[in-house]
């Protein structure tokens, strides 16, 4: 009894990724398994810490509540897919080096897709906004307070350069 | 597909409910129909008296929508509550009112507003109040052959129309332990012309209380008329006890929640 | 050694060097880790809490796809040992699958492996188990019954360690003493649990007969037990710490699945992995956290001085045993706070259920304590009629009295516990806070503001495992670091450990930055395997700036002596005569008359005729250190030294409650300070700010509840409710530094901060808004329900 498999496009990260995959597999182990972008984590797999959120078509959610055929003919975006065009880290991911809005670093790319999903709609949030956006990102590491400070730092930063 | 597979088989919506009990190995379908590709069940129309949804529109779409937000505003204001950012991105209306949870926004401001579900099957199609859609807990009236196809929320016409969503979870985002849900207009003398009020997680279904809320017609909405409602509403109720909430307290906050949905629709209401 | 009084890069502001690689997707956690041709596990868990297995079918799992083997505890139990008892109970036995019986419900009793995590799931649910269902017992106090069913019949009770202490004249304090009060503080069952949950890959080499192990662990001597376990010598288990821990603050044991996944690679000659899915890590994994309740006892006089304290003290360990009775061990060391209480009577009991087994949690029983002690002070202050503030003064340990040894032998090093609370009391602006909290009390709503200042023991060694079992004379807990300068002249050092957000890579490079006076930037950190390894303890209890901060500082120095050697050899002049400076050496008082760093190092590296006589080639340095000021075994009475450094902290909060639904909110948030030196402020406040988010968690909102039949009823994170970003406020520290005597920069343990005093702290705001209507709650987490409760009860009795 060997699964059916279905063919899927997804462009991840900017690059279009074919595959032939089970109808259950989802799309973070897809990413973290068969692509080995092992940067998506995964903390519950039902839908509650965050770990796993990556965006689609922009927009933040949790690939361990979608199947990969899901994705097919999306754009995927994973926390290696943050960096700016010549590798070097983004304003953002800086920020979080600079604040240390990190510890272990398990729940920190989950942090980054839903901070710069907020920063993407809205450059200067205010710190209720903050917490609202990544309200559904558990951390155990780091109480919250410097990941805000990050991404306040990192809005700071990201409207001196548009100047 | 689900005419064939009947129950072996499943609508994956948003996949937000679905998926966990999936992964918790709670629920395991045989076929799973994904409808998100759908185009004709994504749609927002906002007509003259009734604001229509397709059920896989995306809860984030219906948050973000101006015009429903001007004339349904419950929908904006119970989906603040609801998971977070990342799960309304995906979540659908429809997937939360087949869902059912007791303890659901959706559902309740359906409740509270009389929508009316627009289901369809192989066979034909057939429409529903939200009274007689929710039948209990995680439970409704669909076949398991029959696709919840629009929703469509009743948009109430008198100028001064105020409404409120208020509810009580442990840490935001999650689901309530209680909620509460209010929609009243006023005439140019602040009199009641018409109310509408209800409670989420104090029952099997959510509950709306029109016969309680008909005797609000014709008052200012003083604090003792909401009140007086408000605890005939809760005394009404029989909830449940789990791990966060006892019955008792359930349905203390019923009546405290209703009362305070009621008095913010009222001073939204008085505003305009 | 001798604090130091100025620093070049210690206590600056410096990024971690361990955060480019996680911001970027690039850590490396055990679940990245995918060896060719792995395998991996599912589990079958018990559904009961207590019952006889009666059979196993296990032919349906075979022969589903994929499948390669399906493990019982029958096989595994006769190739395998028990792991570690810890105190002296020999017959609690403990395996990674059950024989015969289960204990808990979420047990281990059997382990499918198969091509892939969901095809071993699938043949896991074909695998029938039938129980016959045993008498089981939840509650603690019911456990220690007579007629108790037992958790391990053979061990002739549920009682692991009791024991009553006394230190110093209790009962004459007692007699004598102007007032009294009792009452019981109850510390809900909570535990770290980190967003990663427990996973180890492992593959077994024939050729070479090594077990390789990549795990989350932070667990001292974790290479060792786990060769014991499986009857190997120790040098066929090779840990890899070169593995990122994605959060841990205790738990991360993991013997158990190491012990299992070794054993199937070994069977079945593939790779193997088993990561714990979340509802096997809540219910199996062993991890949850202390579950205690205290009788509390205290003689005071009318002026607020208190002079005796009892403490009885019954923890839940669930069941089985392993290090957590320890965990009543720990706070021996603290036992009186920060106050100068006189005598003591201590009373821990360790008790087993058929709950889900314990493991170490952030602080190793110390918070729970200090929470007990904290309430003790605040009902103190109330039964008086006093502020707490002026209970807590008047009571410190005064400045000018340190070192202090308390009653129970333990010496503290140093503090300034006055000046650290009136530091955070006008952070906070206390009088206004108080103005804030009445503005509140009139608009109708509850207010409340809390208070809690206690201590974090730290880098201490393990000796209350001798404590609490004269058999196991463990007194040795050193800590290690070898520092390598290569030919080019760039630095390495090389830990012993994995770490798991502390930033052990940071602080090392820091040290050997500031001893070696080379850029910290430009210097490598690296981790041993545990067969390369020199010896360590892991990152536990608060000790790694300290010791292995003090063997990296040990390690550069002689680097540096070595350097000053070469000079000195070269100038045909003595080494005082030297003076070492940015990596060079110079003649005192003639500075072009030196060597360069990179001269001294060639001549290190390549030029033998120019080395001293007697000294080594190359240039490395390796450096073990003990614990300063342990090492003795305790007295008759159980008086013990283990933990050379207390920090202390602070805390005023201010927690509003609306009254008609009981919901707490925090609205304003100071931790006051005092770890000493801080090498590195930024990790040393995030650890901090974590730990109080940890500690609200615990007061508020976390609790592994059982159901009456023995079932966890918060399996999920659905009901295990995380804090997040939401309910946890703004929070502000307030940082003051009293240098410890006996460390190398004047550093002090600081990795259980925040969270030994956020729970009490807390649940004093809550009783103080609770306070005018009479009400009191004194058992933790507080939740929504509870306030509710305590707050209609109180009306209810108002109002008849
Ligand atoms: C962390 C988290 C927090 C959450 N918090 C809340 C909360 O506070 N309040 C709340 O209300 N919800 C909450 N949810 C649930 C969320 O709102 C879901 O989106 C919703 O309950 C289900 O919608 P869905 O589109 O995801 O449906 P799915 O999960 O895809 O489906 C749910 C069920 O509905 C059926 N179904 C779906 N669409 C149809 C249809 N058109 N016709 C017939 N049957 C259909 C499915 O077969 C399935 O049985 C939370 C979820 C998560 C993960
Ligand atoms: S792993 Fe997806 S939300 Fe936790
Ligand atoms: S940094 Fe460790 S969980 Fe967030």
């Amino acid at each position: 009894m060997s699964e059916t498999l279905h063919a899927v496009s997804v462009e991840v990260n900017g690059r279009p990724r074919s595959a032939r995959v089970p109808a259950r597999l989802s799309l973070v182990d897809w990413l973290r398994e068969d692509l080995f972008l092992t940067g998506t984590h995964v903390g519950c797999e039902h839908g509650i810490c965050g770990a796993c959120s990556v965006m689609l078509d922009g927009q933040p959610v949790r690939a361990c509540l979608m199947y990969v055929v899901q994705a097919h003919g999306h754009r995927v975006t994973t926390v290696e897919g943050l960096a700016k065009p010549d590798g070097s880290m983004s304003v953002l991911q800086d920020s979080f080096c600079e604040t240390h809005g990190l510890q272990c670093g398990y729940c920190t790319p989950g942090m980054l897709i839903a901070t710069q999903a907020l920063l993407n709609s809205n450059p200067d949030p205010t710190e209720a906004q903050i917490r609202d956006a990544i309200g559904g990102n558990l951390c155990r590491c780091t109480g919250y307070q410097q990941i805000v400070e990050a991404v306040q730092l990192a809005a700071e930063r990201m409207a001196k350069e548009a100047k | 597909m689900l005419a064939t597979h009947g129950e072996s088989a499943k609508l994956l919506a948003g996949g937000q409910s679905l998926v966990p009990m999936m992964a918790m190995r709670l629920v395991r379908p045989g076929w799973l129909v994904d409808i998100n590709e759908i185009a004709v069940l994504k749609f927002v129309a906002v007509e003259k008296d009734v604001a229509r949804t397709g059920a896989c529109t995306r809860q984030c779409v219906v948050e973000r929508d101006e015009a429903l937000a001007a004339r349904v505003p419950l929908l904006r204001q119970a989906l603040k509550w609801v998971g977070h950012i990342q799960t309304r991105n995906r979540g659908t209306v429809g997937g939360s009112l087949a869902h059912a949870d007791p303890c659901a926004e959706l559902p309740l401001v359906a409740q509270v507003l009389g929508a009316r579900m627009l289901l369809r099957s192989a066979k034909g199609a057939r429409t529903l109040e939200a009274e007689k859609f929710f039948s209990g807990p995680m439970a409704t009236s669909a076949r398991p052959d029959e696709c919840l196809e629009e929703i469509h929320w009743p948009a109430w016409s008198w100028r001064r129309t105020g409404s409120a969503f208020t509810e009580i979870s442990v840490r935001h985002g999650d689901f309530a332990m209680v909620s509460a849900a209010a929609q009243v207009a006023i005439d140019g003398d602040g009199r009641c012309v018409r109310a509408a009020f209800g409670v989420g997680g104090a029952g099997g279904t959510p509950l709306a209380f029109p016969k309680i809320a008909a005797r609000l017609v014709g008052t200012r909405l003083d604090d003792a008329a909401v009140s007086d409602a408000a605890h005939a509403a809760a005394a009404e109720t029989q909830p449940g006890s789990d791990l966060h909430a006892s019955a008792e307290y359930r349905r203390h906050l019923a009546g405290v929640l209703a009362a305070r949905a009621l008095r913010e629709a009222r001073e939204r209401a008085r505003s305009l | 050694m001798r604090a130091m009084t100025s620093f070049r890069y210690i206590g600056a502001k410096r990024r971690a060097k361990e955060h480019p690689r996680f911001v970027s997707g690039r850590g490396r956690f055990v679940a990245d880790i995918a060896l060719p041709g792995m395998k991996h596990v599912a589990l079958v868990a018990s559904p009961h809490a207590s019952a006889r297995i009666v059979s196993i079918k296990i032919e349906k799992a075979l022969a589903a796809p994929g499948v390669l083997y399906v493990l019982t505890g029958e096989e595994f139990c006769a190739n395998t040992d028990s792991l570690a008892i810890g105190v002296d109970a020999p017959k609690v036995t403990r395996f990674a699958l059950a024989k015969d019986v289960v204990r808990y419900a979420g047990e281990w009793v059997a382990a499918v492996v198969a091509d892939s995590r969901a095809l071993a799931e699938d043949a896991a649910e074909r695998i029938e188990v039938e129980y016959e269902p045993l008498p089981h017992v939840i509650d603690p106090e019911a456990a220690l019954k007579a007629d108790a069913p037992l958790v391990h019949p053979a061990h002739g009770s549920n009682l692991l360690y009791h024991r009553t202490f006394v230190w110093g004249p209790v009962e004459e304090a007692f007699a004598n003493a102007e007032h009294k009060i009792a009452f019981r503080a109850v510390w809900g069952r909570s535990a770290t649990v980190p967003i990663e949950t427990f996973g180890v890959a492992a593959q077994w080499d024939a050729g070479t007969g090594i077990l390789d192990i990549w795990a989350s662990i932070q667990m001292p001597k974790f290479p060792d037990q786990v060769a014991r376990a499986l009857r190997f010598p120790g040098n066929a288990v090779r840990v890899h710490h070169d593995v990122d821990v994605g959060g841990s603050y205790g738990v991360k044991r993991g013997l158990k699945h190491a012990v299992l996944v070794g054993y199937l690679t070994k069977t079945l000659g593939v790779p193997v992995r088993f990561i714990e899915d979340r509802l096997e890590n809540l219910r199996g994994g062993d991890m949850q956290g202390p579950d205690r309740f205290f009788d509390m006892q205290l003689a005071f006089d009318t002026d607020g001085a208190i002079r005796a304290m009892k403490i009885r003290a019954v923890d839940d360990v669930g069941a089985y045993a392993g290090r957590s009775p320890f965990q009543l061990g720990k706070p021996v060391t603290a036992i009186c706070g920060p106050y100068a209480i006189g005598a003591i009577e201590y009373e821990p009991t360790s008790v087993m259920t058929n709950k889900t087994p314990q493991e170490a949690v952030r602080g190793f029983g110390q918070s729970p304590t200090n929470f007990a002690i904290e309430r003790a002070i605040d009902r103190v202050a109330r039964h008086l009629g006093m502020d707490s503030i002026e209970v807590r003064k008047r009571n410190f340990i005064r400045k000018d009295q340190f070192p202090y040894t308390i009653p129970s032998g333990s010496t503290y090093d140093s503090g300034d516990y006055h000046a650290v609370l009136d530091k955070t009391l006008a952070a906070i602006d206390y009088g206004s806070l108080v103005r804030a909290r009445d503005e509140v009390r009139r608009s109708g709503r509850l207010a409340g503001i809390g208070i809690a200042s206690c201590l974090e023991p730290s880098g201490g060694n393990s000796a209350f495992e001798v404590l609490m079992n004269p058999k196991n004379e463990n007194t040795t807990w050193m800590d290690s670091c070898l520092v390598r300068v290569d030919l080019s002249g760039a630095i390495t050092g090389v830990i012993n450990n994995s770490s798991a957000g502390q930033g052990h890579e940071s602080l090392v490079s820091t040290v050997l930055g500031e001893i070696l006076e080379r850029d910290p930037e430009t210097i490598r950190v690296v981790r041993a395997d545990s067969l390369t390894a020199l010896p360590s303890n892991s990152p536990v209890g608060s000790r790694m700036a300290i010791m292995l901060g003090g063997a990296a500082a040990g390690a550069a120095k002689t680097i540096k002596e070595t350097l000053t050697a070469i000079a000195a050899h070269n100038f045909e002049c003595s080494p005082e005569d030297l003076e070492y400076h940015d990596g060079s050496v110079n003649v005192k008082g003639a500075s072009s008359k030196k060597f360069s760093w990179d001269q001294l190092v060639e001549i290190a590296h390549r030029k033998f005729h120019k080395l001293p006589p007697g000294l080594e080639p190359g240039l490395q340095a390796k450096f073990v250190w003990e614990v300063p000021t342990g090492g003795a075994l305790p007295t008759p009475e159980g008086r013990i030294q283990i933990y050379p450094c207390y920090a202390f902290e602070a805390h005023v909060v201010l927690v509003e409650i609306d009254p008609d639904t009981g919901k707490p909110m925090i609205r304003r948030y100071v931790c006051g300070h005092d770890c000493g030196v801080m090498i590195n402020p930024d990790i040393v406040h995030g650890m901090t700010y974590g730990g109080i988010a940890h500690g609200i968690g615990a007061a508020l909102y976390e609790k592994f509840a059982y159901t009456e039949d023995g079932q966890l009823a918060s399996g999920t994170f659905m009901d295990y409710l995380i804090p997040s970003a939401m309910e946890v406020p703004a929070l502000a520290i307030v940082d003051h530094c009293t240098p410890s005597p006996l460390t190398t920069f004047g550093q002090k343990g600081s990795g259980e901060a925040g969270y030994l005093g956020a729970p009490a702290a807390i649940a004093n705001a809550v009783n103080d808004a609770l306070d005018p209507l009479g009400a009191s709650i004194d058992a933790l987490p507080i939740s929504h329900l509870a306030i509710w409760s305590a707050i209609g009860a109180r009306k209810g009795a108002a109002s008849t």
